[in-house]
């Protein structure tokens, strides 16, 4: 039964080896030649304008959550469609109800002003 | 397999009701808490009928993954039962802390629904997915009052713990479905059985992480340390709606749970060590429970450690393992339900804003001040103690010989020191009330619809202790 598992085993081990041989490497054998650019905040060149640790407004993890939510809601029509014929009226109704109740949320959320930004 | 459509009208109807309609009706309407209030009022109604006619009507549905009737649709009747009493005592109370939002019904009934899943779960993911819907709700019903920071600290303290113990349940279920190779009750029940599983110890270890996670959601040692802090901070309603349907709710999962992954005679070697640990965890529970509570002078922290104790002698229902056993839980449950949230209603109407009069010594001279509810208050505190003829006695009495008879006599010598030490506390508050004098004047209460919350805690408190044959009728439709 383990050696199922062995396949998994061998993965996890070229890509631990994969990762550690590429840091250990560059490590080794780069160059090392820093500048002030090189070492601000974004490697890039972009000057930091202020500290990143502030309060964001509720907004942003509102629309953050709603999108997470009807992101997922895609994510399992995939499934169903693939086994539309199969699943058949059972599914397919199982499939409309969750929608509507998925869609008198997003009424309630539209209608509560959750997504108006001011 | 499919849909038996009539044996699941409970759920669905409560999750159209809330998902389908009464969401809409709370899109358009605003501010109406009335219209509100009433619809949830009525679904609650509505549903506890269905689970009411489906009791005789068991079996399966949703593809094998729910189960109909029986124990489940009678979890049902009290979850509906304890919802409707909670939202009348509710009302009124969330008027006079100025902060009646409609979104608190929704919130009560969703918490109900994910108890009705818990109750009805024959499958690992189903258990799950209720205790989230009943988790989450409470979650936020804990931190209901947005501008009290105890309030506050309540919700973010149980929501931190409560998802941390999640985490335990969830991962013990992966190791359940790892070593048995099945999410659904009866076939992790026969592979337990033959001891057929190639690892023994994964399915241990997924055994243990599943108890400490059902543990967490019943208040048992050494998971109990959020329950005082959340039930004081909470709004009182929500500490008696939490401490009463969320405790049956989640026995009502440990019951069918744990038949399931410790059946009487199984191979797998773990049973008799998981036994003899829930017994210890039973019995150190009681004791931490009763003790502490007799430190307290706040009397929100009374009940909650209460809880806790009362968790510990439910958990002896689950160490016996038997059928008389789990019908001793179903039995205290319901008892319990009635009186904690008679007593947690009573303070609930006698609190003033801030925090204010929840301590022991403001309850002095109760019985001048206020008779009735002094009077209610002692008969609560009477049945709480296990004291004859009210409910509690009975229940406990079921429990102790159910204990007594698959051989735990030491468990039980446990539960009786532990139950005379709060005789203490539940007395010591009806001292308080009977004989002090009141302290400064005694203000003017309005209890409103909580009074009828009270009049049926009341009588089902009673009727349970003279007439506990009218449960006891039901259960022979278990199983």
């Amino acid at each position: 039964m383990l050696v199922h598992y062995l396949p998994l085993i061998i993965m996890i081990a070229i890509g631990a080896i994969f990762g550690l041989t590429n840091i250990i490497m560059a490590e080794i054998l780069g160059p090392k030649r820093s500048t002030r650019a090189k070492l601000s905040t974004y490697e890039s060149g972009m000057e930091p304008v202020k500290s990143a640790r502030e309060r964001f407004t509720v907004k942003f993890y509102l629309v953050a959550m709603m999108f997470i939510l009807f992101d997922i809601e895609v994510v399992f029509m995939y499934p169903w469609a693939v086994q539309f014929k199969s699943l058949g009226m059972y599914g397919f109704t199982a499939m409309i109800l969750f929608m509507v109740l998925l869609f008198s949320g997003y009424l309630y959320v539209v209608k509560k002003g959750a997504l108006k930004w001011d | 397999m499919g849909i038996d459509l009539f044996g699941s009208l409970p759920l669905v109807v409560i999750w159209l009701a809330l998902g389908g309609v009464g969401i809409v009706i709370q899109a358009f309407v605003r501010d109406n808490t009335r219209l509100v209030f009433g619809y949830y009022i009525s679904t609650l109604i509505a549903t506890g009928v269905l689970a009411a006619l489906t009791f005789g009507h068991t079996g399966l549905t949703f593809d094998g993954m729910v189960t109909m009737g029986g124990s489940g649709a009678f979890f049902d009747i009290l979850f509906c039962v304890t919802g409707i009493l909670t939202m009348l005592a509710a009302r009124p109370y969330l008027q006079r802390e100025d902060s009646e939002i409609d979104e608190f019904y929704t919130l009560l009934v969703s918490a109900v629904s994910g108890m009705m899943l818990m109750a009805h779960a024959n499958n690992l993911v189903v258990l799950f997915v209720g205790v989230e819907l009943m988790s989450i709700s409470f979650y936020v019903m804990a931190g209901f009052f947005r501008k009290s920071i105890r309030s506050i600290e309540a919700a973010l303290k149980y929501f931190l713990l409560g998802a941390f113990a999640t985490g335990f349940l969830v991962y013990g279920m992966a190791l359940v479905y790892g070593s048995t190779n099945a999410l659904d009750y009866a076939t992790i029940t026969s592979v337990v059985r033959a001891g057929t599983t190639p690892f023994p110890m994964l399915l241990a270890a997924g055994v243990t992480l599943m108890a400490v996670g059902l543990c967490f959601k019943i208040a048992a040692f050494p998971f109990h340390q959020w329950a005082p802090d959340v039930y004081q901070g909470s709004p009182t309603v929500v500490s008696a709606f939490m401490s009463t349907a969320g405790k049956a709710a989640a026995f009502s999962a440990f019951i069918p749970a744990f038949t399931m992954l410790m059946p009487v005679g199984a191979g797998a070697s773990y049973v008799m060590n998981m036994q003899l640990a829930l017994a210890v965890i039973a019995a150190v529970t009681m004791l931490v429970g009763n003790i502490s509570a007799v430190a307290q002078s706040n009397v929100k922290r009374m009940l909650a450690f209460s809880s806790v104790a009362h968790a510990g002698y439910l958990l002896m229902g689950i160490v016996s393992g038997t059928a008389a056993g789990h019908q001793a839980i179903v039995f205290y449950l319901t008892a319990y339900t009635f009186m904690q949230l008679g007593a947690f209603v009573i303070v609930s109407i006698l609190e003033r804003e801030n925090d204010g009069h929840l301590e022991f010594s403001d309850y002095a001279g109760l019985s001048k001040t206020h008779p009735v509810l002094a009077f209610l208050m002692a008969m609560f505190m009477f049945s709480l103690a296990g004291i004859p003829p009210f409910a509690g006695f009975f229940g406990k009495y079921m429990l102790f010989i159910a204990a007594i008879d698959s051989g735990f006599t030491w468990l039980t010598i446990i539960a009786v020191v532990s139950s005379v030490i709060s005789v203490y506390f539940y007395l010591g508050l009806v001292v308080k009330m009977y004989f002090s004098d009141p302290v400064g004047e005694g203000h003017a209460t309005n209890p409103g619809t909580a009074a009828l919350t009270l009049g049926v805690a009341a009588a089902f408190t009673v009727l349970l202790g003279v007439l506990p044959s009218v449960l006891q009728s039901m259960f022979t439709a278990f199983h």
